[in-house]
């Protein structure tokens, strides 16, 4: 009986591990990750700036930022978050182009 | 059930294997397929375990001795609770556990980081089943919990009575979780290093899983103190104790972490000193889980003389993951150096660092207290340990600094604070801290304890830059929407988990440390030797010794006293401290000895109040039971149950009649309960920063990014 359960056992779990391989067509191409790891690299770049952008403007309304001081970061933060979307959209066209998408 | 058992182990140490080739082969190839199926593999090591794990426990809760971890770990009488937590107070049913917990996280962590990731992903695939790997070699080879007994015993050893406390049953499950959580981390730092991938997005995926590291390892901590505080005997919470501090490395080093993440994430500042963070923790918490398995230093805590070849096992690990990490970070120094310089040492940047190296400095600190005895044992050839006034020498110091930090962190301006900004932000809290000074000096006898007094002010002046962040947050949300205050707030703090988490936390920790500081600097505690009806005097209170009590219980019999407590003329009730005696299986001494010269644990007689607890404990004198304890061995050893519980219900009745004087231990310790409080509020603002943002921010977010203009970030 115990060796029916170890059996059957490590039988789903081949099947349940070797799935991926099996569905892979035969002459799949090795597919580079680069390109989609730029954009997500780039997207996280993005949030990350947003973020600072809205926590500087918490800043400011809690008193923790004058106005002259929240009006210089902000066109800092804004200025370096277009520079981060250029760059996104240049890494997205080049991750269309080698065929990935990204999620 | 015990052959299954062994092949689960057995299949998830295949799979694991398994899954680290498939992940790296995936990786180096660019094939997906293959990554799918190391990840898979994963998932398949927890399935195994799992089975085992329940196996296990299946065991445990139908108390089959067959299996030698249940025989000498449990038995018939023990409760149904503690029969399911019995599995982990043995070395080997820890370490499943430990497997356990780790395949889940990692599960957890790999699941959610599909299809993102891709090229770090395969290599943290490979690095977390290679823990998986060797937690089964080691359960395999050293530590089998599928071993069987032969003979199979009517009755089994029963848990050690120590860890018949709920708070001693959820605690390893709680270190563990923060031990199993605190790898995930570590594989997706490797895997960024090997993959040269180290900008904002693997910190990202990995700030949940340290954040849930840290609190679970936080709560691990508390609930060890509290079960030290009411269970141990000795009246404190915190003894510096290898193992406890073992867990409190990688928690010192995650909370630094936690602070200076937020550092690379908006400035691409500190990647290597985050980096080198999250892989210290990663080897702080194997080292945590190497000591209390190894025996290597002696604690209360470890499962000692299990034998060298673990020892061995963890070294080698430890020596991979510290050799490792060291190369990696530097073969990839130029991939980590920094996007930005620190623009200003006024600045919240400047602020976090400075904590870090506080922290840091306290994890050294702890580092080499705890393994002291090991390295004057190298050079001089003699184990020497350094005790809690070693510890406290250079905590104290450290752990004032950071209750400062944390009030001046949530309040000074990211980048550049300028002078009028600092003067409008700390104006509040620095008069908080001054109002709590000169209360104090005028109220109280702080004077006299420079220390707790400073730490009295810097929790007043945290606390006061805490609540002006909530209050003026609220006021900015209030002036936009016209919501009621509670709504705001609450609104508030919804919309901005993290900083207000955070903020949360840093209060609870004040608080946490006036309840230390408080009953560390003003405790009073005192040995006294009373008789029925004698009274002792401590701190103000009056406490006599009434009368003895005695109580017989399926599993042990509990001697103790009832206290009268009086403060002045007020009568504050009665406390009843008990000593409780477990059986012990020796089987040199007789049946009735077996008891009362077995185990023992200490129930404490305990008023808790927020301004001050008395604590109490009793430790009976059976000296002139002894000759009535021999004569019943000898004349009832051979006979049944039944009879030798009337013998044994006899003596404790004799002890209830003919009371020798008992050795009481009595504290007066102001403000403990406020170490307690502060650990839930910390622990409260921990959740809220982990839990997931709200829906509406989350689309408002994907909104923006899909706009691509940052002209209107989420409103606060």
């Amino acid at each position: 009986m115990a060796f029916l359960v170890v059996v059957a056992l490590l039988g789903a779990a081949v099947w349940f591990v070797s799935a991926p391989l099996r569905r892979e067509p035969e002459n799949a191409a090795p597919a580079d990750p680069g390109p989609v790891a730029e954009v997500e690299q780039l997207e996280a770049a993005r949030d990350a700036k947003y973020r600072e952008i809205r926590d500087a403007e918490m800043d400011l309304r809690t008193g923790k930022l004058s106005e002259k001081d929240h009006r210089a970061l902000d066109a800092t933060l804004r200025a370096e978050a277009v520079e981060i979307l250029r760059e996104l959209d240049a890494a997205r066209d080049q991750a269309a182009g080698s065929g990935q998408t990204t999620s | 059930m015990i052959v299954v058992g062994r092949a689960c182990l057995i299949l998830a140490l295949a799979a694991a294997l398994y899954g680290i080739g498939t992940s790296l082969y995936g990786a180096r190839a660019h094939r997906q397929a293959w990554i799918e199926s190391g990840r898979r593999a994963m998932y398949a090591v927890f399935g195994f375990v799992a089975v085992a794990f329940a196996l296990l426990e299946s065991a445990f809760l139908r108390s089959d001795f067959s299996f030698d971890v249940v025989a000498t770990h449990s038995s018939t009488t023990t409760p149904d609770f503690y029969k399911v937590t019995a599995i982990w107070s043995s070395q080997e049913g820890s370490l499943l556990l430990w497997i356990l917990l780790l395949a889940g996280f990692s599960s957890l962590a790999l699941r959610l980081s599909h299809n993102r990731l891709r090229e770090v992903t395969p290599y943290a695939q490979a690095v977390l089943l290679g823990f998986a790997a060797f937690f089964a070699v080691l359960l395999l080879g050293f530590a089998n919990p599928f071993q069987p007994r032969s003979p199979v015993p009517a009755e089994g050893t029963g848990l050690n009575p120590l860890l018949r406390h709920p708070m001693m049953a959820i605690h390893p499950v709680m270190l563990y979780s923060g031990y199993t959580l605190a790898a995930v981390p570590f594989a997706f730092a490797i895997g960024a290093l090997v993959a040269r991938r180290l900008g904002a997005d693997w910190i990202a995926a990995i700030r949940r899983f340290s954040l849930a590291a840290w609190l679970c390892l936080g709560i691990g901590i508390l609930l060890g103190a509290r079960w030290s505080y009411v269970e141990l005997g000795w009246g404190g919470y915190w003894g510096w104790d290898p193992v406890e501090n073992a867990s409190l490395m990688p928690w010192l080093t995650g909370t630094a972490f936690l602070h200076s993440i937020m550092i690379q994430e908006k400035r691409g500042m500190l990647k290597v000193w985050n980096v080198s963070l999250v892989l210290a923790t990663g080897t702080l918490a194997v080292l945590g889980t190497f000591l209390v398995r190894s025996g290597v230093l002696d604690s209360i805590h470890a499962f000692v003389g299990e034998g060298n070849g673990i020892a061995w096992m963890f070294t080698g690990l430890i020596a991979v993951m510290v050799a490792g990490s060291i190369a990696l970070v530097y073969s990839r120094r130029v991939s980590l150096r920094s996007d930005h310089r620190l623009d200003s040492l006024w600045s919240r940047e400047a602020v976090f660092l400075l904590n870090n190296l506080v922290l840091v400095a306290l994890c050294f600190v702890v580092f080499w207290g705890t393994f002291f005895p090991l390295i004057s044992e190298a050079i001089t050839g003699t184990k020497a340990a350094v005790g809690p006034p070693w510890f406290a020498r250079y905590t104290v110091p450290l752990a004032i600094v950071l209750v400062l930090l944390a009030g001046v962190g949530p309040v000074i301006a990211w980048r550049r604070a300028t002078p009028a900004n600092l003067r409008r932000n700390f104006a509040a809290p620095v008069g908080a801290g001054l109002v709590a000074l000169v209360a104090l000096l005028v109220l109280s006898d702080a004077a006299r304890k420079p220390l707790a007094l400073a730490m009295f002010c810097f929790a007043a002046f945290v606390l006061a830059a805490v609540g002006q962040e909530l209050f003026r947050g609220a006021r900015a949300r209030r002036a936009m929407t016209r919501e009621s205050p509670p709504s705001a707030v609450v609104a508030l703090v919804r919309r901005n988990r993290r900083r207000y988490g955070g903020y949360l936390v840093h209060a609870g920790v004040a608080v946490l440390f006036v309840g230390v500081a408080a009953s560390s600097a003003f405790q009073h505690a005192r040995d006294f030797r009373l008789s029925p009806g004698q009274t002792a005097r401590i701190g103000g209170y009056a406490i006599t010794y009434v009368k003895p009590t005695a109580k017989l219980a399926s599993e042990k019999v509990s001697l103790g006293a009832v206290l009268r407590v009086r403060k002045g003329a007020r009568d504050l009730g009665t406390l009843r401290p008990t000593r409780g005696y477990y059986p012990t299986l020796e089987p040199d001494k007789g049946p009735v000895a077996g008891i009362f010269d077995g185990q023992a644990t200490s129930e404490v007689g305990l008023r808790a109040g927020l301004r001050r607890d008395l604590w109490t404990a009793i430790e009976p004198d059976l000296g002139p039971l002894q000759r009535f304890i021999s004569e019943a061995d000898r004349r009832f050893g051979n006979a049944g149950p039944d009879v030798q519980g009337v013998v044994i219900a006899a003596i404790a009745q004799r002890y209830v009649q003919h009371p020798p004087p008992a050795m009481f231990r009595i504290i007066d310790s102001p403000l403990v309960t406020w170490i307690w409080i502060g650990s839930f509020i910390a622990f409260g603002g921990g959740l809220i920063a982990l839990w997931p943002a709200p829906a509406v921010a989350r689309r408002r977010a994907t909104a923006a990014a899909r706009t691509g203009a940052a002209r209107e970030p989420a409103r606060a």
